[in-house]
């Protein structure tokens, strides 16, 4: 991918029939480019309070990249063991993790920032008076720690799902045949359903991802200066609500456009690779 | 000196919940024996095959292959490594090409070298008689092609019994005999096997026993030319009268 801007149908491979729209011009494009043109227009044409907005927002841009691609990274994870649980043998394994989903997934992710941020923190200070332990005495939570361990806690358990899903898709036969050529269960995993899984999770994956990143805006609430946050801040200064957050609209926006394109060429990627 | 049976099954008993599967099944299979299991579906001949390589767990009785008491999760899959199973439904890997479905588990299990694992591939490509597919995907085989690599994949492993679950059920007539082939030169080369069949003429040609199971017991046994012209059993003969 040396120009992910421009999708080169790769000439050395055979057009398989049925799958020549893989190869042709994705129009999503043109939506990330009108995004992306009406935001230049805005910062550099009409200029006064747009500029002044973009470079005030702009190192909240960054914190959200990172605070979404290092979540999801997490997630990828912990979705995985998540989902091997769920799909364990083991009761107890099965249903830790069944409740751990359930739990999870019936609580408001914004409610679950808020324990992480504030409630735990004081429950570890709670601990560490009664135990008289100098560092939980006076713990104090890192923002961007606890948002990323809320946010990462409430997908994976989202994930979860996604890939039991995905393996539960692939027939039963796959996995006998593997383990009764002598593959052991994890190999069989890697070499055999996952694989193949991959194909069925890649479009909810790449949903989740999306999802995330716009997601990731509750983080303001808990005092991480994520691009939502600085759009505030900028509106305590100086109120322009409506400049502001159309600003911060179509910087989101451009994200989830560029991730949504991002996704589909991965997807077209893989149905080539067969 | 009396020769060890390769595969010992002692009274055993399997539960689909409630269904009693297996009866308290007993059996011994000699080295070189092809033991062919007939019966009405649902007379258990699948789950019994199953248990030999431990697919199906069974909940009491004894099962001894090659020495190692199919109990630990370590001997499961060293039986599993010796014995080798052919599917109803091929089950071959659609993601790998056939050359790769016939060498992943030579190199992930038995450790050998891509170089060595792809001449065993290809050996046995040539000898199940279609070696210009190894880089065919097996969506583009035929049932019967696809059948034949399953045969090659689990002979790459050098087993030294092969399983087959009416392998040839899920074929279309035309593809039946060109995997019942296959199946006859393994066993004149001395393979042991138990197949789950309704091929009748293989039974008759490869047998040396035919197993005649039903409602989760073994009713008779007996060479395929006593078994098939003169059953002792009641059961047996009326099942016959059926498929013959």
């Amino acid at each position: 991918m040396a120009n992910p801007s421009v999708p080169q149908p790769d000439s050395h491979l055979p057009t398989i029939p049925g799958n020549e729209n893989a190869l042709r011009w994705d129009p999503g494009w043109l939506l990330v480019v009108s995004a992306m043109a009406l935001l230049a227009i805005l910062v550099f044409v009409v200029r006064d309070p747009f500029d002044r907005i973009f470079r005030f927002v702009l190192d909240g841009v960054r914190v959200t990249v990172v605070v979404t691609l290092v979540t999801f990274g997490l997630v990828l994870i912990i979705g995985m063991i998540g989902a091997l649980g769920r799909l364990s043998r083991i009761a107890p394994l099965r249903g830790l993790a069944t409740v751990y989903v359930e739990v999870v997934r019936g609580i408001p992710l914004l409610v679950q920032l808020y324990f992480w941020y504030y409630a735990f923190p004081s429950i570890v200070r709670d601990l560490g008076a009664r135990w008289n332990i100098a560092g939980m005495k006076d713990f104090v939570a890192n923002p961007y720690f606890m948002a990323i361990l809320g946010l990462t806690l409430c997908y994976a358990a989202y994930m979860t799902e996604v890939y039991r899903a995905g393996i539960q898709s692939i027939p039963k036969g796959q996995m006998e045949a593997a383990r009764s050529l002598g593959m052991t269960y994890f190999q069989a995993m890697r070499y055999i359903i996952l694989p193949q899984a991959v194909r069925v999770i890649l479009p909810p994956v790449g949903n989740e991802f999306i999802t995330l990143l716009k997601d990731s805006s509750l983080v303001s609430a808990v005092a991480v200066s994520d691009l939502t946050r600085r759009g505030r801040e900028f509106q305590a200064i100086t109120p322009l609500p409506l400049h502001i957050y159309l600003m911060i609209g179509l910087m989101y926006l451009i994200m989830t456009l560029l991730s949504a394109r991002v996704v589909s060429m991965l997807e077209a990627g893989v149905r080539r690779e067969r | 000196m009396i020769e060890q049976p390769i595969i010992q099954i002692e009274k055993v008993h399997k539960y689909f919940g409630r269904v009693h599967a297996l009866r308290g099944v007993s059996l011994d299979v000699f080295r070189g024996e092809v033991v062919v299991i007939i019966g009405p579906s649902g007379s258990g001949k699948s789950t019994l095959l199953r248990c030999i390589n431990r697919l199906e767990e069974f909940d009491s009785g004894r099962i001894v292959v090659d020495g190692i008491p199919l109990d630990t999760a370590e001997n499961i899959n060293a039986v599993r490594a010796e014995v080798g199973m052919v599917f109803q439904q091929f089950n071959l890997f659609p993601h790998l090409t056939v050359l790769e479905n016939i060498t992943l588990a030579q190199k992930v299990v038995r450790k050998r070298n891509a170089e060595e694992a792809e001449k065993i591939a290809m050996d046995l490509l040539g000898k199940v008689g279609i070696p210009e597919k190894a880089n065919a995907y097996p969506l583009q085989l035929s049932g019967g092609q696809q059948q034949r690599v399953a045969i090659a994949r689990a002979l790459a492993m050098n087993p030294k019994i092969m399983l087959f679950d009416e392998p040839t059920s899920a074929l279309d007539p035309e593809m039946i005999q060109e995997v019942l082939d296959v199946m006859l030169a393994l066993a004149k080369e001395g393979m042991t096997m138990v197949v789950v069949s309704h091929e009748m003429g293989f039974a008759r040609n490869a047998a040396n026993r035919v197993i005649f199971m039903d409602e989760g017991l073994i009713i008779e046994e007996a060479p395929p030319q006593v078994l098939f012209t003169n059953p002792s059993q009641e059961r047996t003969r009326l099942f016959l009268s059926k498929v013959l």
